[in-house]
């Protein structure tokens, strides 16, 4: 077993707003295995993008990371100086964004964003270097060679999307974290864009965090599978395993709630809505919509524990353990 | 097609052009004042009166500047006149033609606006977008407030404030004109051309500190708004140096729409300088202009006022024609 | 009414722009009592005096019996106390008097500019596209394309006598120019809220155009509507001291402006009078500054993109 690339510990993300203190991450443990894809799922506001964003260590005022360390290959992101965390952007960790349609810069042709990215991080490279890699990164973005002389508002979504990627995996970093990088595209872009993806993945020997709160197609592409809900994680494990035994009823709810063509017509859904994260409820974070909730689920934290080899959870019905 | 766009932003210029000399020929016209009177007037004033002949000399001035032909007549003169770059002669100061008093005055009010165009919006971008910035130090905000009093100051009361402080009472520069009294004019000479510029900072430095003021507030707020884009997160996830987050990703971004801007800002520039000139005794247009006012002299407001408005449209124009390959988003098709 | 001041406190412009000017109409209206109009033109009093008070003036108020005898006398005392111009005019009630004339030039310049900007503003962004709007946007595109400074200067040169110009008359004139960037900004702010779902709603209802105009669009609009007034107000304050920079205007009355055009015209800074130029350029300062205020604060609320929320 090698060491995993990423293992974040007890990483807390906390707003501080004039009513108090919205805790968008609260304590969530995980750890990433190399060349293994995970997919982070939940609803809006479960705090999963803010776990993207605190890893690139670009969370802004008034957010701040409370605590908790963030060891890439072995180097603690939290200890870096300033300087050290933007070499380590691009180079050892890059992001694909949402929405690629406005994420690239819109007066500077295609080749020399990705240019220009390279360059701030190894000024050694000559002119003609860059300009070769700009050649092969398109090519293995499968983009035709034209577009490196064009600006993104010549290009389509996914266009743009893959150019996103080029820029990603410019500096062959060992992690990338893509937040949600097909929600705007349609669903036939989705799948070449995703397709793109995974060959890269193979060919680089990429580890991917793959963040989204699409069920089904976090299905069709991670290893691995993390529910995450009102900042805290509900449950990790390996993907097949999960959906055909779901250990929390979170991720039982969620499963169940992708519509099935055998069903047509029915519609099911988690009722309830996500609670205040400056305010949550004691217990559980889960417990006001959980439909098998104990009275100790109202009371005491469930501890996230391996309840299984590579599959762990958070919650009491596998047996009361406090946080 | 580029040429549709061109010849949109063309059909404009000359109907701004057009109204503005329309407007010139039929205001002063539709006064009840009369410019003839006037200056008969004000000759009689001064050089006595002679009663018999009045009428008749009257009336000859009158033919001479052909104000004595039905309003259409003038018109169509005016315009023609127009075409040809002839906008007559000056009816106080006879036999000079507009054109040469203009001649005599445009290159000191070019000089002055133009200096303080380049100044207040190269100090004013940089500054605004160092303010704007949110990784500049906090320290700078408190800039903001005298910049914003800057911005609303007419130029020429600030004009007023800085001859009384830096001219009157610490006589660090001259109170008024051009140049020093008993100099020898010569362009070749450094110390004229020093004299010059000595003379010229106070009057241009009551226009570049209120454009400044404008312009580095504007550039603020498009700073701020632009810091909000997606691309500014993305740049930041590249690892990208700050220096060039702030020149090529957020400045560059925040200039552009600011530059449709320019145009305006030289508009209010040149009517500042007006004042500007009037108080500085500076012998620009704007002196000129204000000279013309005091005589009522028809054909001279009218000339400066359509000259300036002309020169305007023209920068107008120019700075559409600049602006498509400033911003690749914006083809000649799509215009406006 | 508590609302509207913690509003204020969380928006300091806004804040301090009113404070601002509330303290000028205070100066310029409340003012009016400690002044005696007269003393406003030329030769009411001794020139080129620097500020003081005269106390012989003040101490007889307890000589006088009745309370508008003690009012002359107070006046009396304190005419002198921002100093004399030149031409003999108290200073004092030069600024209480043009600052509310140019107050009231900026009223009527506002309202006429808010008014046409609004009426234009509204039918040819409601009716986009057709001729009256086309019409319409040619006219404002040229007319702010021109320099509107100069273009009031032609039109004031013009009139029957620039040097008997009434304030309904300067405002007028200043308001030629004032209508054209409310009626640019009114119609951008119309079309953009045109393609609204509570517009369609509206339009299936079968509410009749102008209808539409003034029960939803108007209503939704009113603090942009309000930030024009301001911007017009603005406008019209300086272009109306523009012109009497130059001299355009009737020059006994104690505008603002007209005051500077004096000091220019004797020389003023020439002549070590401080008090005659710091005067007036604070007050105008302090004015159009609070105007800036109050729109850059109302801008905040039109626009809640641009607020620095949480």
């Amino acid at each position: 077993m090698s060491e995993p690339i990423l293992q974040i510990v007890d990483l807390r993300v906390y707003y501080h707003v004039e009513a108090g203190a919205v805790k968008a991450v609260d304590g969530v443990d995980l750890d990433l295995d190399p060349g293994v894809k995970l997919g982070l799922v939940g609803e809006s506001g479960s705090g999963k993008s803010t776990m993207a964003l605190a890893l690139m260590r670009m969370i802004k005022e008034p957010g701040k990371i409370e605590g908790g360390q963030m060891i890439l290959d072995g180097t603690d992101l939290m200890t870096l100086t300033t300087e050290q965390m933007r070499q380590a952007r691009l180079s050892q960790l890059s992001m694909i964004p949402q929405g690629a349609m406005n994420s690239l810069h819109p007066l500077l042709r295609i080749e020399d964003q990705i240019i220009d990215g390279m360059r701030d991080h190894d000024p050694t490279l000559t002119q003609h270097e860059l300009r070769e890699r700009v050649g092969v990164l398109l090519e293995a973005v499968e983009l035709n060679p034209r577009v490196r002389r064009m600006y993104p508002h010549e290009l389509s979504g996914g266009m743009k999307q893959r150019a996103a990627m080029a820029i990603a995996i410019s500096m062959h970093p060992q992690l990338i974290i893509a937040d949600e990088p097909t929600s705007a595209l349609d669903v036939v872009i989705q799948r070449q864009v995703m397709e793109t993806l995974d060959r890269l993945q193979e060919e680089l020997d990429l580890s991917i965090i793959l963040i989204g709160h699409d069920m089904g197609l976090m299905a069709q592409f991670v290893d691995r599978l993390a529910v995450m809900y009102a900042g805290r994680l509900m449950e990790l494990g390996n993907t097949r395993a999960l959906f055909q035994e779901p250990l929390h009823p979170y991720t039982d709810l969620l499963i169940q709630s992708l519509p099935v063509l055998e069903n047509k017509g029915v519609f099911t859904g988690i009722p309830g809505i996500t609670p205040s994260l400056l305010d949550v409820p004691p217990g559980c974070v889960f417990n006001t919509r959980c439909p098998e909730a104990t009275d100790v689920c109202r009371e005491i934290v469930p501890a996230f524990r391996e309840l299984q080899p590579g599959r762990w959870a958070a919650c009491h019905l596998h047996g009361v353990v406090e946080a | 097609m580029r040429l549709g766009y061109v010849l949109r932003r063309l059909a404009f210029l000359l109907g701004v052009i057009w109204t503005a000399a329309t407007l010139n020929f039929l205001l002063p016209r539709l006064a009840p004042r009369d410019p003839v009177m006037q200056k008969v007037a004000q000759l009689a004033a001064t050089q006595g009166l002679r009663g018999e002949g009045f009428a008749e000399y009257v009336q000859s001035q009158k033919e001479l500047y052909g104000l004595d032909r039905p309003l259409w007549a003038q018109y169509v003169s005016y315009m023609w006149g127009i075409l040809h770059f002839d906008l007559g002669f000056s009816i106080t100061n006879y036999p000079t033609t507009v054109n040469q008093l203009i001649a005599q005055s445009v290159w000191w009010t070019i000089g002055l606006v133009g200096t303080a165009t380049a100044f207040a919006f190269a100090i004013g971008t940089v500054l605004g977008a160092l303010l704007g910035w949110n990784k500049s130090p906090r320290a700078m905000n408190a800039l903001i407030p005298p910049l914003m009093v800057f911005s609303a100051t007419p130029s020429f009361v600030l004009a007023l404030v800085l001859i009384y402080f830096l001219a009157f009472r610490a006589k660090l520069f001259p109170l008024s004109r051009p140049y020093s009294l008993f100099v020898i004019v010569d362009w070749s000479d450094v110390k004229f051309l020093l004299d010059v510029v000595h003379h010229a900072i106070l009057p241009a430095l009551s226009l570049i500190l209120v454009s400044l003021g404008q312009w580095s507030l504007g550039m603020r707020a498009m700073m701020v708004t632009v810091e909000g884009d997606d691309y500014m997160t993305f740049a930041e996830a590249k690892g990208l140096k700050g220096s060039r987050l702030f020149l090529q990703y957020a400045l560059r971004n925040a200039l552009l729409p600011q530059i449709t801007g320019l145009a305006v800002a030289i508009g209010s520039l040149v009517a500042g300088s007006t004042l500007v000139e009037v108080y500085f005794n500076y012998p620009g247009l704007g002196n000129r202009l204000g000279a013309a006012i005091a005589s009522f002299d028809y054909y001279l407001i009218s000339g400066i006022v359509f000259f300036l408005i002309t020169g305007i449209a023209l920068a107008t124009f120019f700075v559409d024609m600049l602006y498509p390959f400033l911003d690749p988003r914006i083809s000649y098709a799509r215009g406006t | 009414m508590r609302g509207f001041f913690r509003y204020v406190g969380r928006n300091p412009a806004l804040g301090w722009g009113l404070g601002i000017l509330a303290l000028l109409l205070l100066f310029s209206y409340g003012g009016r009592i400690l002044i005696d109009p007269a003393d406003a033109y030329a030769l009411a009093t001794k020139p080129d005096l620097p500020p003081m008070l005269d106390r012989e003036a003040l101490a007889k108020i307890g000589e006088m019996t009745t309370f508008e005898d003690k009012l002359a006398q107070l006046r009396l005392g304190l005419r002198h106390i921002f100093g004399t111009d030149t031409q003999g005019k108290s200073l004092l009630a030069s600024m209480v008097l043009g600052t509310g004339l140019t107050l009231q030039i900026g009223a009527i310049a506002g309202a006429i500019g808010i008014g046409i900007g609004t009426v234009l503003g509204f039918v040819s962004g409601y009716y986009a596209g057709t001729v009256f709007d086309n019409i319409v946007t040619s006219l404002v595109d040229v007319v702010l394309t021109m320099p509107g400074f100069l273009v009031l200067v032609l039109i004031a040169s013009s009139l029957a006598d620039p040097n008997q110009m009434t304030v309904l008359t300067m405002g007028l004139v200043v308001s030629v120019t004032a209508w054209a960037f409310p009626t640019r900004a009114i119609r951008s702010q119309v079309l953009s809220m045109r393609e609204r779902p509570f517009v369609m709603m509206a339009k299936l209802s079968a509410m009749s155009g102008h209808e539409i105009i003034l029960k939803e669009l108007m209503p939704n609009l009113l603090p942009y509507l309000v930030m024009s007034l301001a911007n017009s107000v603005y406008g019209g304050v300086m272009g109306s001291l523009g012109l009497q920079g130059l001299g355009i205007g009737d020059r006994r009355q104690p505008y603002l402006g007209m005051i500077i055009w004096w000091i220019q015209y004797y020389s003023a800074f020439l002549r070590g009078m401080w008090w005659w130029i710091l005067e007036p350029v604070t007050v105008i300062v302090l004015l159009l500054t609070a105007l800036i205020l109050i729109s850059f604060g109302l801008d905040e609320i039109a626009n809640p993109r641009t607020r620095r929320t949480v």
